[in-house]
C-alpha cells in the first residue's frame, strides 16, 4: 500500500500536502520562535532587576522563566531544522533556480543561530558559575541574536513577496545582487511587523500564565510581578502594531494590490472604494459584509475618492484566494484592536488606584490574550502567504512550480502530522509539568532557609 | 576560485558538525546500552551532563552546512533534496525526536517519563546518523543525478554503498562519544566510569576500523570512481586515517585521554576529506564543483560575511567549551 503510493508520480495531490506540511510546519515553529525572539529580553530584564534591587522576587522569576525557556529554545532549535531541509525536500524548484538570490539571510541567520545557542547554553548552565554582573551580560547576545534572526528570516519572506535583486534572461537567473534581495520594498514593514508582534506573543503569554494563577487565588507578590512586567511590554507594544500593521497595508497598496483586494474581497477596481467588514466572498462579490464607504481609499492612499485596484486586475487563475485572506485579516485587526483595549484597562485602572482593575473580568480576558495573539500572528501569516498564492516567488515562479516532483510527498505529510502531533502533546506536558511545579528558588533564598 | 573556498568551508562545516555533532549522537547511543535505570543512572548523568550545555550549538552546524550548501551550490542542492527526500525527511524527524526528548527528559522528574524521553533521545539519536550517513553515500556513489526528477527516490540511498556510510556514521559517532566522555569521566572523578567508556572506545574504535576497511571493496564494486580516487590522490588521507586511528587505539591502551580526543577526531576528519579529495572536482555525476556554484556575485559577499560572522563565532565557541571544561565551583 505505502509502496503503491510512493510510486505514483507527482499529483495535485502532493502539491497540496507539501503546502500543507510547510504551512503547518512553519505555523508551529512561528509559535515557539516568538518566545525565543521575546522571551531572552523579558528574562534578562528580571535578572537586571534582581541585581539592582537585591530584590529575590525578581531572581525567582528570571529563574523559572529560564527553565522554561530552555525547553523552549530546544524546541524551536530542532523544529526550526526541520524547516531549513524542507526548503529543499519540498520546493526544490525554488531553491535551485534562487536559492543563490536568498541565501545570503540564510547565512546571516546561521550566525545568528550559533550566537544565540552558545550564549544560551551559557547562560542556563552556568548560572551559577560566572560571577552575578557577567552571567547577566551573557544574556545580552541571546537577546540581540534572536531579534537578528528573526529580521533575517523574514527578510527572505519578504523577497518571496517583491522579489528583486536579479535579472533573468530566457528563464535563467542572472547578475545576482544579494543585498539588494535582501532589503527589498517588502522588507520593512514586514520585519517590524514581525518582530513587534514576536514580543507581544511572548508578552501577553507569559502574562496569560500567571493571570489564570491569579484567577485560581493566587495573588501574591510573584504572581502580580510575572503578569505584570510581560503584560506591560505587551500592552505597550498592542497600540504600535496598529499603527505599524497599517504601514504593512499602505506597502500592500502600493506594491501587492492584489493581496489588499483580497483581504478586502474588492472585485472591481473602484475610486472611492468602501472597507469592508465581514462578510464572504461568493461567486465573485463579497455578500453580507459592513461597508464603510470611501474608507478604504482614504486608508490605503490618504484620499477619500482614490482608485484601489481590484482583483479583476488579474486573469481568473492568478488571483489569491479570497475568503481565507479576507477572513483571517480581519481575525488579526480585531484581536489587534481588542488587545490595545485591554492594555488601556489596565492602564486606566493604574492610572486611578496603582492596581490591577478589580474586575475578574479583566483576569479572564488577560488569560485569554496569550492565546489570542498566537492566533492574530499566525492570521498575520495566513494573510501574507496566501494572499501571495497561486505564486512561491512573486509574479516569477508559480507554487505549482516549485514543488519536489518525485512521488509521494502525502504519505511524507502523514508522518510529519503524527509526529508533530506527539511533540505538541509532549511540549505542552512538560511546560505544565513546570509550571505546576512552581517557582525556582533563588540560591539566597535557599540560603535564607537553611 | 571563490567556489571552491566556499566548498572548502562547506567541507569544515560538516568536519565539524561530525566532530562534535556527531559526539552528541553517539552520547545518545551510549545512552541507549547504559542498562537499567539504577544501574545506568551515572552513565546517563555524566552523559546529560557533558552534551546538556554544547548540543544546541553543535547542532547548529548542520544548519550552518544546509543553509550553505544551497547558497553557494543550488544547482546541486536541488537534486540532492529533491532526490534523498526520504532519508531527509526521516533524519529530521529524528533531529527533533533528539532534542525535544533530551529537554524534556532533562525537566522530568518521574521514572516513567525519563524512561520513555530518554528511550526516544536515545534511539533517534542512532537513527539520524544513520540516515545522514546514507544521504553521503548516495551522492558518494553518484546515485543523485542532475534534474529533481532525475533521481530514484529508494536506490539512491538504499544500496551497498550508502547503507555502508550510514553504518560509518553511526560508528564514528559512537566511538567519538566514547573518547569524549573517557575525559570528561576522568574529570568528574570518576575512574569507574573512565574505565568503563575507555573500554566501550576501544571496543567501537576497532570496529569502526573493520568496518571503514570492509567499505573498501564494497566501494570497489558499487562506487569504482570514488574508489579510484581514494586509492589514487585521496591515498595520503586514508593513511593518516588509518595511522591516527592505530595511534588513538594506542593511546587509549595507554589511558592517555586528552591525547586521544585528538587523534580519534584526526581519524575521522580525514576519512570526510579523503572522500571530498577522492571525489574533487564531481559534486554530481556530469555537475562540476564550478557548474554547480552560485555567480560571484552571490559568493563574494557570502564569503565577506562568513570572515566577518567568524570574528564574532570562535570567541564564543572558545568561550562556551571552556566555561565548561573547567572544573565547576560547586
Ligand atoms: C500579534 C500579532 C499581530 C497583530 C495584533 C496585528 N498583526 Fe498584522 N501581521 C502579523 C501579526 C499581527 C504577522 C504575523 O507578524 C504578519 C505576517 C507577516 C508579517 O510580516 O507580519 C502580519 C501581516 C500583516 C499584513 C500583510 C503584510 C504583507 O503581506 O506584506 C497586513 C496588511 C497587516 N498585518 C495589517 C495589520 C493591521 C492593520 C493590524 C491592526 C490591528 C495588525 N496587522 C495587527
Ligand atoms: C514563520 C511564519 C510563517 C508562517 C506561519 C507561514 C505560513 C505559511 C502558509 C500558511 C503557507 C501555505 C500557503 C498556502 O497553502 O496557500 C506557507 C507557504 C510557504 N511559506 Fe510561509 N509562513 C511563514 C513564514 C515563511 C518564511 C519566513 C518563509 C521563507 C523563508 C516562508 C516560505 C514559505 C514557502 C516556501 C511556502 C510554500 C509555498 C506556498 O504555498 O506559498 N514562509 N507559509
Ligand atoms: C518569521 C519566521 C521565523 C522567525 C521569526 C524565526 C525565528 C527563530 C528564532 C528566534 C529561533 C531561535 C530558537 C528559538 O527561539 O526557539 C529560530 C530557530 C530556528 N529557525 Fe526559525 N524563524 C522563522 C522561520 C524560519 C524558517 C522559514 C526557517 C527555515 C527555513 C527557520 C529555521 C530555523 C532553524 C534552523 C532554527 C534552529 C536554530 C538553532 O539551532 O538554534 N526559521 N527561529
Amino acid at each position: 500500500m505505502l509502496v503503491e503510493v510512493l510510486a505514483d508520480a507527482a499529483t495535485p495531490g502532493d502539491l497540496v500536502a507539501a503546502r500543507t506540511q510547510m504551512a503547518f510546519s512553519l505555523g508551529w515553529h512561528i509559535i515557539i520562535a516568538c518566545f525565543g525572539v521575546g522571551m531572552p529580553g523579558l528574562v534578562v530584564f528580571m535578572e537586571w532587576r534582581a541585581l539592582r534591587t537585591g530584590d529575590a522576587a525578581f531572581e525567582v522569576l528570571a529563574r523559572t522563566w529560564a527553565r522554561a525557556m530552555g525547553v523552549l529554545f530546544a524546541v524551536g532549535a530542532v523544529s526550526g531544522t526541520i524547516l531549513s531541509f524542507e526548503m529543499g525536500l519540498l520546493w526544490p524548484g525554488l531553491m535551485g533556480s534562487y536559492g543563490e538570490v536568498i541565501g545570503l539571510p540564510f547565512t546571516l541567520e546561521g550566525f545568528a543561530f550559533f550566537i544565540e545557542a552558545i550564549f544560551v547554553g551559557i547562560y542556563l548552565y552556568a548560572w551559577d558559575r560566572l560571577p552575578p554582573r557577567t552571567h547577566l551580560l551573557t544574556g545580552l547576545p541571546i537577546v540581540v541574536a534572536g531579534v537578528a534572526s528573526a529580521f533575517f528570516v523574514v527578510t527572505a519572506n519578504a523577497w518571496m513577496n517583491q522579489p528583486r535583486g536579479f535579472d533573468l534572461v530566457d528563464g535563467e537567473v542572472t547578475d545576482v545582487r544579494p543585498w539588494e534581495a535582501m532589503f527589498n520594498p517588502a522588507t520593512p514593514p514586514q520585519t517590524v511587523h514581525m518582530i513587534v508582534a514576536a514580543f507581544m506573543v511572548a508578552g501577553f503569554g507569559i502574562a496569560a500564565v500567571y493571570a489564570v494563577g491569579m484567577l485560581r487565588g493566587r495573588r501574591d507578590r510573584h504572581h502580580r510581578l510575572g503578569f505584570l512586567v510581560p503584560f506591560t511590554v505587551a500592552a505597550v507594544l498592542a497600540p504600535v502594531q496598529v499603527v505599524v500593521g497599517d504601514w504593512a497595508a499602505h506597502f500592500l497598496a502600493d506594491y501587492q494590490p492584489l493581496k489588499l483586494a483580497a483581504i478586502e474581497g474588492l472585485a472591481e477596481t473602484t475610486a472611492g472604494a468602501p472597507l469592508s467588514l465581514g462578510g464572504v466572498y461568493i461567486d465573485g462579490e463579497l455578500r453580507y459584509a459592513l461597508e464603510i464607504p470611501n474608507a478604504l481609499s482614504l486608508l490605503a492612499h490618504w484620499d477619500p475618492d482614490a482608485v484601489v485596484l481590484g482583483l479583476n486586475e488579474a486573469p481568473a487563475h492568478l488571483r489569491p484566494p479570497v475568503n481565507v485572506v479576507h477572513l483571517s485579516f480581519q481575525l488579526m485587526v480585531a484581536i489587534g484592536f481588542g488587545l490595545v483595549a485591554l492594555g488601556g484597562w489596565l492602564a486606566v485602572a493604574w492610572l486611578r488606584r496603582r492596581d490591577l482593575p478589580r474586575a475578574r473580568l479583566f483576569l479572564w480576558a488577560a488569560a485569554l490574550a496569550g492565546p489570542a495573539a498566537v492566533l492574530a500572528m499566525e492570521a498575520g501569516w495566513v494573510v501574507t502567504e496566501v494572499g501571495r498564492q497561486p505564486w512561491i516567488v512573486y509574479g516569477h515562479m508559480l507554487t505549482r512550480d516549485a514543488v519536489n516532483p518525485q512521488p509521494g510527498l502525502l504519505v511524507g505529510l502523514g508522518i510529519v502530522l503524527a509526529v508533530y502531533a506527539v511533540l505538541t502533546v509532549a511540549t505542552v506536558y512538560v511546560l505544565r509539568l513546570l509550571a505546576r511545579r512552581g517557582p525556582v528558588r533563588a540560591p539566597q533564598e535557599e540560603s535564607h532557609e537553611r | 576560485m571563490s567556489a571552491d573556498i566556499l566548498l572548502a568551508v562547506l567541507w569544515i562545516g560538516l568536519t565539524l558538525y561530525a566532530l562534535f555533532g556527531g559526539a552528541d549522537f553517539g552520547g545518545g547511543l551510549w545512552d541507549l546500552l547504559a542498562g537499567g535505570s539504577e544501574r545506568g543512572r551515572p552513565q546517563r548523568e555524566l552523559i546529560e551532563h557533558s552534551i546538556g550545555p554544547v548540543w544546541e550549538a553543535n547542532h547548529v552546524w548542520l544548519i550552518f552546512v544546509i543553509t550553505l550548501f544551497w547558497t553557494a551550490f543550488p544547482a546541486a542542492f536541488a537534486p540532492f533534496a529533491a532526490t534523498l527526500y526520504i532519508p531527509l525527511t526521516l533524519a529530521a524527524l529524528g533531529i527533533i525526536a533528539r532534542g525535544a526528548a533530551f529537554a524534556f527528559r532533562k525537566v522530568s522528574d518521574r521514572l516513567w517519563q525519563r524512561r520513555l524521553f530518554g528511550a526516544a533521545f536515545a534511539f533517534s539519536s542512532v537513527v539520524t546518523p544513520f540516515f545522514l550517513g546514507a544521504t553521503l553515500g548516495a551522492v558518494a556513489s553518484g546515485r543523485v543525478p542532475v534534474g529533481i526528477d532525475a533521481g530514484d527516490i529508494w536506490t539512491s540511498w538504499w544500496n551497498p554503498t550508502s547503507v555502508t556510510t550510514g553504518l560509518i556514521a553511526v560508528g564514528a559517532c559512537a566511538y567519538l562519544a566514547a573518547v569524549y566522555l573517557t575525559a570528561d569521566a576522568r574529570r568528574a572523578g570518576s575512574t569507574a566510569l573512565a574505565e568503563a567508556f575507555r573500554l566501550r572506545a576501544l571496543i567501537t574504535g576497532l570496529a569502526l576500523g573493520a568496518l571503514t576497511l570492509a567499505g573498501f571493496p564494497v566501494l570497489r564494486a558499487d562506487a569504482p570512481a570514488l574508489f579510484d580516487g581514494l586509492v589514487g590522490t585521496a591515498l595520503p588521507l586514508v593513511i593518516t586515517s588509518v595511522a591516527a586511528g592505530v595511534l588513538s587505539l594506542g593511546l587509549l591502551v595507554a589511558r592517555r585521554y586528552l591525547l586521544v580526543r585528538l587523534t580519534a577526531a584526526i581519524a575521522v576528519t580525514a576519512v570526510l576529506w579523503a572522500w571530498g579529495v577522492a571525489q574533487y572536482p564531481v559534486m554530481l555525476p556530469g555537475l562540476t564543483v564550478d557548474g554547480a556554484a552560485a555567480s560571484p556575485s552571490v559568493l563574494t559577499p557570502v564569503l565577506w560575511v562568513l570572515g566577518i560572522g567568524s570574528v564574532l563565532l570562535v570567541p564564543s565557541l572558545v568561550y562556551l567549551y571552556s566555561v565548561f571544561q573547567r572544573s565547576p565551583q560547586r
